[in-house]
């Protein structure tokens, strides 16, 4: 138990002390001054070899991935190189656009943390194990047309592409993935 | 517990002012392979890895999570810096000295052509209260420094401009340095100026590349490696990052880093210990600056030895014989990386064309660049 | 050979608030002078200082490390910043042991501090950025989706239930009543919990822990200053620290691989063979509710899919035969993120010491283990400590 005679070392009045408790309000109302600013941060990333040829197959409307013959998973998105083996990978494989969903929610809220409005659906974020990746082979991306809470682990689901005109090279090129069974 | 270390390989992607064609996954895949290669490693052998980064560099949030794929260091003991690639190594020092590992790895990526916004982000490193609402560009504070480092020390432009003309020149001959080329004195003073008294040549550009180099102890480095390069002192030190309270002459960041190195490699002085010296010249006047920083000329010494060419390829002090940071180019963390990468090359006299004659020790020296005022050095013989 | 012995001799925490006034080098100003004082020693004894600060875009500062000096006590030092996202708080020791084990210092100076709230509308925004900008952030995932994903796969795997796990922020969030730090210390019930708001099923509000602003230091001695600091030195005699693959959809979230390597590596540094025998106490890092299940779990002080069964027979109850975040966790006291981390490094330096005042756990502990995680569900810390 607590020794007797030795004094705290932390003690709770000097840490209530420290910092002053302010409210958004008192930020808002300017009771309490503060500055505004929004950094003008701008990148455009170099997606690389490996990467840049996923983008090229998704505006095909394909999934490609790239084998690595030491672990023989088929790494999706691809890369240059396993990062479990730590080796070049092999072949260009292409994996279904059809898989199994590993786990998944029913998501409330937006990225910023706003709520979804009241009629909208929520989202719903899953991992999707692809067919010919291998097993826990996951890649993030969206259910839809089925409702929200009737989705379950396991479920079968098959993308949703947009139409080839309206594709540009991106993971967006892939609407959403539906439950198929 | 005086556990000796040493640098027993190294490896590099080269210093370009772009490379649209690999992702930063892919460049420090590549000087990682080479590095492990160089030392004759395999990743799984490697007890502990030290990544660089700095978030708003690489354009992600707690950009640490994507540092051991490419380096092999998958459920490894890793973690990331966020300053200089010699803060990292210096970790990786202590790491090593503390017994626990045998083989360390630092590395360190610059991936600047991505930033699309440069300026800016200089700018959102100042204090968001007292200087960033004045929204000037912030290369104000180099020229400030610049000026009253020339009022202190009698150092002149034209002395600056030299800095310039030697670096491009030396990177010419640097396969590894993106930016050499060879110019005038005269057209150098004559390039626009930016903020008085700095102009748009004393400025370094900006390069993409990775280094990634393997640290091992005594006993391992002597058993893998015919020609480690021992790390005989590190340093490493802040000013006050506050332009109010900062001292705008002197680079005391640098003297104290350099002292704490010194002290550690036993080195009383350092102008007749050391043979060449990678230092920060991110702009011209630093590399002055940062000679007298480091104790290897007076205040006020530096400008005269370079107009003199003695802080030439072939002079008596060569300085940044790669060509420093104005002919390689800036690599934001990575700026030590390249240093120390070049002071092991020609220590190993695998250093090409630039390759200095009889040399035994050199000092690596960064500084973190605009507004910081923190530095590191380190001081490797062979 | 042998390492060199390190101990924490003091320590220094803010009160955590959703909004501080202070600003973030003020706040770290405040938990490193109280460092210094518990321990009556100045800047001048101190040798070398590391910073742990997660990401710059909550305190809206390029290299927050070099903004943050005069704050922490770095001026004309050697100064040294880290991170591993929200496993910061734990490295941060970690670091600060590698200074002094070295040989190189005897003495450093270990601050924390994180400011999430200069991030507007909400600090949650900045998390948009940690993902993959090519192949996820496309789809505007943010981190309650993903720690909701890995909850959801805990729960699948090992059939546990919702209304179990909600156990974990009842306790947390009463043990956080004693804690004079404490954001959101509260009695609540499961009910409570379950009919909190849905953010992203299977996570509810009362799940997370909020978003804080706050600062802790710690002030680390090499053996020969420790015993002349303090009569009661704490000893870091276990490190680990890992990161997992950053392509988080090829594992299987169930488990947390990531911190059993760490576990186990600081285990071995401090010659644990039956970790859940020889700790006596733990603070599991608990960002959400099954966050601690999933870490105990991790540490190994209990077999996998039995961390349920623990909490359910009342183990990790602070009374418990194993306290788990007798603190009142991150879910309890507040998710500074980096700063929570060393809350938790020293919740146990102060439980070892016997000095936890009315959380202090019964049963003299002498053996605790303190833990973060962080990054896309990917970093283990770890560390080890006894009195």
């Amino acid at each position: 138990m607590i020794d007797e005679g030795r004094p705290m070392m932390i003690s709770p009045e000097a840490v209530l002390k420290t910092t002053t408790k302010i409210k958004l309000n008192d930020i808002q109302s300017g009771k309490v001054l503060s500055v505004h600013d929004k950094p003008n941060l701008k990148y455009a990333w170099d997606n690389g070899v490996a990467i840049g040829r996923y983008l090229a197959e998704l505006k095909n409307g394909k999934i490609i991935g790239k084998r690595c013959n030491s672990c023989k998973r088929v790494l999706v998105p691809p890369r240059l190189f396993c990062e479990l083996c730590w080796r070049p990978t092999d072949d260009w494989e292409y994996v279904q656009d059809t898989g199994t969903i590993l786990t998944f929610v029913v998501s409330h809220v937006n990225w910023d943390a706003s709520r979804v409005k009241k009629g909208q659906r929520y989202h719903t974020p899953a991992v999707i194990e692809l067919d010919g990746a291998g097993k826990d082979q996951g890649i993030l991306h969206l259910i839809d047309e089925i409702e929200p809470y009737d989705i379950k682990i396991g479920m079968r689901v098959k993308a949703v592409w947009k139409e080839p005109e309206e594709r540009i090279g991106a993971i967006t090129d892939i609407k959403y993935f539906k439950v198929i069974e | 517990m005086a556990q000796d270390i040493a640098i027993i390989g190294v490896g590099t992607t080269g210093f370009r002012a772009t490379t649209p064609d690999l992702s930063y996954r892919e460049l420090t895949y590549e000087a990682a392979k080479k590095a492990y290669l160089d030392a004759g490693v395999e990743p799984k052998e490697i007890g502990a890895f030290v990544a660089t980064s700095e978030d708003f560099c690489e354009g992600y949030s707690i950009a640490d999570e994507y540092a051991p794929d490419q380096l092999g260091a998958v459920l490894k003991p890793i973690y990331t810096v966020s300053g200089d690639f010699i803060h990292s190594m210096a970790s990786g020092v202590m790491m090593l000295k503390s017994g626990l590992y045998d083989l360390v790895v630092v590395q360190g990526l610059s991936k600047a052509s991505n930033m699309v916004t440069k300026p800016y982000l200089t700018d959102f490193a100042l204090d968001p209260i007292y200087n960033r609402p004045l929204k000037e560009l912030s290369d104000y504070i180099a020229g400030m420094e610049m000026n009253r480092y020339l009022y202190e020390t009698g150092t002149t432009r034209e002395q600056c401009a030299q800095v310039v003309v030697k670096n491009k020149r030396n990177a010419m001959t640097n396969p590894l340095a993106g930016h050499g080329c060879e110019l005038n004195l005269d057209y150098v003073l004559d390039s626009p100026m930016v903020s008085y008294p700095l102009s748009e040549l004393d400025i370094s550009p900006y390069s993409d590349g990775a280094v990634v180099i393997v640290m091992a102890t005594a006993d391992t480095a002597l058993a893998l490696s015919d020609k480690p390069i021992w790390v005989r002192g590190i340093g490493w030190n802040s000013d006050t990052p506050g332009l109010e309270t900062r001292d705008w002459g002197r680079a005391v960041y640098a003297e104290m880093a350099a002292d704490m190195a010194y002290k550690m490699a036993g080195i009383r002085s350092p102008r007749s210990e050391i043979d060449f010296v990678e230092i920060s010249d991110e702009f011209s006047y630093k590399e002055l600056q940062h000679l007298e920083a480091l104790r290897l000329c007076s205040p006020g010494e530096a400008g005269y030895l370079t107009v003199e060419g003695a802080t030439e390829l072939t002079g008596d002090l060569p300085v940044n014989p790669s060509g420093g940071c104005l002919g390689v180019g800036c690599l934001l963390e990575c700026t030590g990386g390249q240093k120390v990468l070049d002071v092991v090359l020609q220590l190993r006299g695998e250093a090409g064309k630039n390759q200095l004659q009889d040399v035994t020790t050199g000092l690596a020296m960064s500084w973190r660049g605009l507004p910081t005022t923190t530095g590191a050095v380190a001081i490797l013989s062979n | 050979m042998g390492l060199r012995r390190v101990a924490i001799v003091g320590a220094g925490l803010t009160k955590f608030h959703r909004y501080t006034q202070e600003t973030p080098k003020e706040l770290a100003y405040e938990a490193t002078k109280m460092a210094l004082d518990s321990c009556e020693m100045s800047l001048n004894d101190i040798d070398c200082v590391v910073l742990g600060t997660a990401p710059d875009a909550f305190d809206g500062v390029h290299m927050n490390g070099e903004y943050l000096i005069d704050g922490a006590g770095g001026y004309r030092k050697p100064y040294m910043r880290h991170y591993v996202g929200g496993g910061t708080g734990v490295l941060s020791p970690i670091h600060g042991w590698f200074h002094v084990a070295s040989g190189m210092f005897d003495t450093c100076l270990v601050v924390a501090e994180e400011k999430m709230s200069p991030a507007f509308p909400h600090p949650a925004g900045a998390f948009l950025t940690i993902f993959d900008h090519t192949t996820e952030q496309p789809l505007y995932p943010t981190l309650i989706w993903i720690f909701a994903i890995e909850m959801h796969r805990f729960m699948h795997k090992h059939g546990y239930r919702k209304e179990d796990i909600a156990l974990v922020a009842v306790k947390n969030k009463k043990n956080a009543l004693d804690h004079p730090s404490a954001q959101l210390a509260a009695e609540i019930t499961v009910e409570d919990v379950l009919n909190s708001e849905m953010m992203a099923y299977p996570v509810n509000r009362l799940d997370i822990s909020p978003t804080s602003d706050g600062a802790a230091a710690i002030v680390l001695a090499a053996e020969h200053v420790a015993r002349r600091v303090t009569e009661k030195p704490i000893w870091i005699d276990g490190i680990g620290y890992c990161l997992d693959t950053a392509y988080w959809c090829n594992r299987d979230l169930y488990y947390p691989d990531y911190v059993e390597v760490a576990a186990r590596a600081a285990y071995k540094m401090a010659g644990i063979k039956e970790p859940s025998k020889e700790i006596h106490i733990a603070e599991p890092y608990d960002p959400f509710t099954y966050k601690e299940l999933h870490h105990i779990e991790g540490l190994m002080l209990c077999k996998r899919g039995e961390s349920v069964k623990m909490l359910l027979d009342g183990v990790t109850q602070r009374d418990g035969n194993l306290p788990c975040c007798p603190s009142g966790g991150l879910l309890g006291v507040g998710n500074p993120i980096a700063a929570a981390g060393l809350m938790k490094v020293i919740e146990i330096f102060l439980q070892l010491r016997g000095e936890a005042g009315p959380r202090q756990v019964p049963g003299k502990p002498t053996c605790g283990v303190a833990q973060a995680w962080g990054d896309l569900m990917q970093v283990g810390t770890v560390v080890v400590m006894r009195s």
